[in-house]
């Protein structure tokens, strides 16, 4: 094998190495989507299991404040109560409305946020109406409840917390990304 | 390393077009590298002056000079220019240079390909730069890009996404000619264990960038479907995740920070010998932990994202394997030393660079472990402790390396011996003003000066100043670097083929200037 045809060889592998390597870059995609669901990580959208017996802890409340946010979607989207007040290990069923203003149907889908942040992890929630994407038809309204408990070890120093949900409108493009939503 | 080969070679044939179209039409190596380092030199004084523009700015508390919108700009230009525009396509120009010389090869392996890698570069730095005239401006999200900011930017972003893209094939069409080169292209008898430091450690940067650069050019493109194509990769609204971009970014930033040493790491190996008199110490531990670095750099990535969220296992895992990289980066530390120990040394201006390289270098090292301590990194993260620590090993590690190596060749390159004395000057000049202007940020990262920011608290204030002071002193000093280029390449003393007395390897056989085509005829390494 001459200069040239050795040359090209190595070109040759290393051009397919580089390919190889760029499409690595969109596998990354899944396998990340993957360890996050096999790690429990980043779990939004599934319901927690409740444990056998909770002790509730009624000697403190927790105060909950109910928040409800839209994204650039034409609906209107409350909680039917501000806020609760809760023991911890305490089961308790929230509402929240939510109507389409708009005259055509919308696919919206909730994503939840908790300040402080620590609260996510002692927030089991067993239904949600985030577990799901939300279909409106044409000037449809919803109730849709949350039922959640806050775990009794949840640190006494917060006497209140907040949970809030963003509303987003979500297209056909979200089957692009492979995303839980989707699926579920 | 004793070489035999036939020495100025006439050129009956040497009729190459003359005037612009020698330099757009050239495949010759030395061409091509002569151009990569002008042009990198070039980027490294507009993102030099976007440096000075922020440093200006922050001289004082409060808006003086820029706003903001444009300060954030700044800092991302900046970044993106000195990464992408200096500091990469100047070690490619050493490559195109030397690795053919060093290796006893004609030239490098895809002469066109060669020419068509460096032709890339200017149209990518154009895009880059008009940014700042489009309506939004550039791209001001920090040179990482981080969304959801670079998804809702103006067309800025898209020109910067472009000029990656194009950056990224110009690098990954180089390093393609290195490994083919090197692999293919070496004298009879130059075994891989027999190569120069400086070409092991092309070969493995050059690997690291075919292995890393595809995969941000699939990031950047995963972010151009997101902001055009309705994808929502990294759209938490659409279940995509903008964590996820920091992991896939960071596994090509990572190596890439590895990227931008590796060379300098073969620059001092080659100066420090020349000039303590001795062989380099620990060889071939040099070379086996040159591949470790590579290595492990693949596999910490997350150590720049310990508080984006992550569990401690995670934490722990990349903790640890970022502290372990210190090991490998020790032994050439050591080997350095131990080459110096008891050596003649004298100290010309590319031993002095190499010197200030492995003491500063050394201390941008300790400040990254430090970085690496989960709990402390959790503290400085976005400080400007964390600016302190990677312009240790940005500019006194790469640029101070790429110094070095340009002292050490130019009387090859121009056959003139460069100005001794105006070297010094650089030298030293440099030294005080990078000190000047870095070390202080360490105290402001440690009190808490976010980065990023254009404005600051007063007790910043002092601190500040004196940075300011130093980057001006820092950036004038580099139009001295500029003086003794242009000396010598204009004249000075003739320059004899070795004027190193400790050189050894095969570029120092042929006469100074190097001849326009060297090698036609391999030499054979005895």
């Amino acid at each position: 094998m001459n200069q040239i045809q050795s040359n090209a060889l190595v070109m040759r592998k290393l051009l397919v190495f580089t390919v190889v390597m760029f499409g690595f870059g969109f596998a990354l995609v899944p396998f990340y989507e993957k360890i996050c669901e096999v790690t429990g990580l980043n779990n939004l959208l599934q319901a927690d299991a409740l444990e056998a017996s909770v002790e509730v802890d009624t000697g403190r409340w927790v105060t909950v404040q109910l928040d409800a946010n839209i994204r650039n979607l034409p609906w209107t989207f409350k909680p039917l109560e501000s806020s609760v007040r809760v023991h911890p290990g305490e089961l308790i069923q929230v509402m929240y409305e939510v109507r389409n203003t708009s005259d055509r149907e919308i696919s919206g889908q909730a994503i939840p946020s908790y300040s402080p942040q620590l609260l996510g992890k002692y927030l089991k929630k067993l239904e949600c109406f985030c577990f799901s994407k939300q279909v409106l038809k044409p000037n449809e309204i919803r109730q849709m409840p949350v039922q959640f408990m806050i775990e009794p070890d949840f640190p006494g120093d917060y006497g209140t917390v907040t949970i809030s949900y963003t509303f987003f409108e979500i297209g056909n493009s979200v089957a692009d990304t492979g995303s839980d939503v989707e699926k579920s | 390393m004793a070489a035999v080969h036939d020495h100025d070679i006439a050129h009956a044939h040497d009729h190459h077009p003359t005037g612009l179209m020698r330099w757009l039409t050239t495949t010759n190596h030395k061409d091509i590298g002569s151009m990569y380092l002008w042009f990198s030199f070039l980027m490294f004084l507009t993102g030099g002056v976007m440096a000075l523009t922020i440093r200006a700015e922050l001289f004082q508390p409060g808006l003086q000079i820029v706003n903001p919108e444009f300060f954030n700009q700044l800092t991302t230009m900046h970044g993106l220019v000195m990464v992408f525009g200096a500091i990469m396509p100047a070690f490619v120009g050493f490559a195109n240079w030397q690795i053919p010389m060093m290796i006893g090869a004609p030239d490098m392996a895809f002469a066109r390909m060669n020419n068509w890698s460096f032709w890339l570069l200017p149209p990518a730095a154009l895009l880059l730069l008009t940014s700042f005239f489009v309506p939004g401006g550039a791209a001001a999200g920090g040179w990482t890009f981080y969304p959801p900011l670079s998804v809702q930017m103006g067309m800025g972003m898209d020109m910067a996404i472009f000029a990656i893209h194009i950056m990224g094939a110009s690098s990954i069409m180089g390093s393609i000619n290195i490994i083919t080169t090197i692999l293919n292209m070496r004298a009879p008898g130059m075994t891989l264990m027999k190569m120069p430091m400086f070409v092991w450690t092309w070969l493995i940067t050059a690997y690291l960038l075919v292995l890393v650069m595809p995969v941000l050019a699939g990031v950047v493109t995963m972010l151009l479907f997101d902001r055009h194509f309705d994808t929502n990769f990294f759209n938490a609204a659409g279940g995509g995740d903008p964590v996820m971009f920091q992991h896939i970014f960071w596994f090509f930033g990572h190596p890439e920070v590895y990227i931008m040493i590796l060379p300098s790491f073969g620059i001092v190996s080659e100066v420090i010998p020349a000039f303590a008199r001795k062989p380099l110490f620990g060889y071939s531990s040099m070379v086996y932990a040159t591949a470790s670095i590579a290595i492990l750099s693949c596999i910490v990535w997350a150590h720049h994202m310990f508080t984006a969220g992550m569990p401690v296992t995670g934490q722990l895992f990349f903790m640890y394997g970022t502290m372990l990289i210190a090991v490998p980066t020790g032994v050439k530390v050591f080997n350095w030393t131990a080459t110096m120990w008891r050596g003649s040394m004298t100290f010309e201006t590319p031993m002095l660079f190499a010197i200030g390289f492995v003491f500063l270098f050394t201390i941008g090292g300790f400040s990254g472990v430090v970085c690496a301590i989960v709990p402390i990194d959790i503290q400085v993260q976005d400080t400007y402790y964390v600016i302190a620590h990677f312009h240790y090993v940005l500019v006194s590690g790469s640029l101070f390396g790429i110094f070095a190596g340009a002292y050490y060749w130019l009387p090859k390159w121009t056959g003139h011996m460069y100005d001794e004395t105006l070297g010094k000057w650089h030298f030293w000049l440099s030294m005080v003003f990078f000190n000047l202007t870095f070390f202080v940020q360490h105290f402001l990262g440690l009190a808490g000066m976010p980065r990023r920011i254009p404005d600051y608290a007063l007790q910043f204030a002092d601190f500040n100043a004196i940075s300011s002071i130093g980057a001006f002193g820092f950036g004038l000093s580099q139009l001295v670097f500029l003086a003794v280029v242009l000396k010598s390449i204009r004249g000075g003393a003739k320059a004899p083929a070795k004027p190193w007395e400790g050189a050894s390897s095969l570029e120092w056989t042929l006469p100074s200037p190097a001849p326009y085509h060297s090698f036609e005829t391999p030499p054979v390494i005895r």
